[in-house]
């Protein structure tokens, strides 16, 4: 139990360490790909916290295809970041306040792990118990995504869909434009 | 409450306040993003420690196992890991077509040059 605590813990702290790293290094190669390795830790940590199926696309899609998008925009734009000439004390006022409320609302909160928490007690059991004989999956992750919510899956099937459209939309003509204009050249 | 059950929630808002304060302050729209995704993924975090359960396993069904996490948080997060990527590709793009516009992506430089340039 107690090594446990000791992944999560480190994974945490390292997460924390990371976060801080990114927001300090003015190469944006470098906070990129910092970024990937706060992403693949974040999936161990799903891991060590039993969500596999979140594991898995975090690594894939968090780390992987997202940081592919960044490296992409930076070898399309420029890889450095400026001096900044504005003044960041309020911002840090700002946030560290809105961590003292967060840590004072955090009081609230069940214990992680606690069997009586809310979060376990309304709709989760249902779908532990039917699954089985409703859907027939044994992954409830599966029949939850597909099937008691299924609508949402489609929700979030349209948001991609505008998605894709809209970077289409911004990127296509880019692209097209360019390739014709070295074909003009030859 | 004690420390051994919420240094997860300690972690979640450090990550959170970091996230934000990267939009705050940083002009360059790819740091934006990053710090955007920072913030992002500290809820995925808050999220998933909240579906923990003492003692339970992955929520994949098998006879000799009776404790599960609760899969309704994982089925969320993984909804909005994927909409995250796909509003990721979406600003990362208007990242490109700003660059391509104004020549920078640093914000105080597109406010000097207002203005000046128009997309094209």
């Amino acid at each position: 139990m107690s090594t446990w605590h000791l992944i999560n813990a480190g994974l945490l702290g390292f997460m924390v360490a990371v976060a801080i790293a990114v927001a300090a290094l003015r190469n944006l190669f470098a906070a990129v790909m910092l970024f990937a390795i706060y992403s693949l830790s974040a999936a161990t940590l799903f891991v060590a916290l039993d969500a596999v199926d979140v594991a898995f696309t975090e690594a894939a899609v968090g780390a992987g295809i997202s940081s592919i998008l960044m490296l992409a925009t930076l070898a399309a734009t420029d890889g450095r970041e400026k001096q900044h000439r504005h003044r960041r004390a309020l911002p840090l006022v700002l946030c560290l306040a809105l961590a003292v409320v967060l840590f004072a609302g955090l009081h609230d909160l069940a214990p992680v792990g606690d069997p009586a928490a809310p979060a376990h007690v309304h709709v989760a059991p249902r779908y532990l118990s039917e699954t089985a004989t409703e859907v027939g999956v044994p992954n409830v992750v599966t029949a939850v995504l597909a099937s008691y919510r299924g609508y949402d899956t489609l929700g979030e099937a349209v948001v991609i869909f505008t998605a894709g459209l809209g970077v289409t939309a911004l990127l296509g003509g880019h692209f097209r434009r360019r390739r014709s204009g070295k074909n003009g050249d030859v | 409450m004690s420390l051994s059950g919420s240094y997860h929630y300690l972690a979640v808002v450090l990550l959170m306040v970091t996230g934000l304060y990267v939009v705050m302050v940083n002009t360059n729209l790819i740091k934006k993003v990053l710090g955007l995704n920072i913030f992002q993924t500290s809820v995925f975090v808050f999220y998933i420690s909240l579906g923990r359960l003492e003692g339970g396993t992955a929520p994949i069904l098998a006879d000799e196992l009776s404790r599960y996490a609760n899969p309704l948080p994982h089925v969320l997060i993984l909804t909005a890991i994927v909409v995250g990527v796909a509003t990721t590709a979406l600003a990362l793009s208007l990242v490109v077509q700003i660059h391509r516009a104004h020549g920078t992506m640093e914000e105080d430089d597109i406010d000097d040059r207002e203005g000046g340039a128009t997309i094209s």
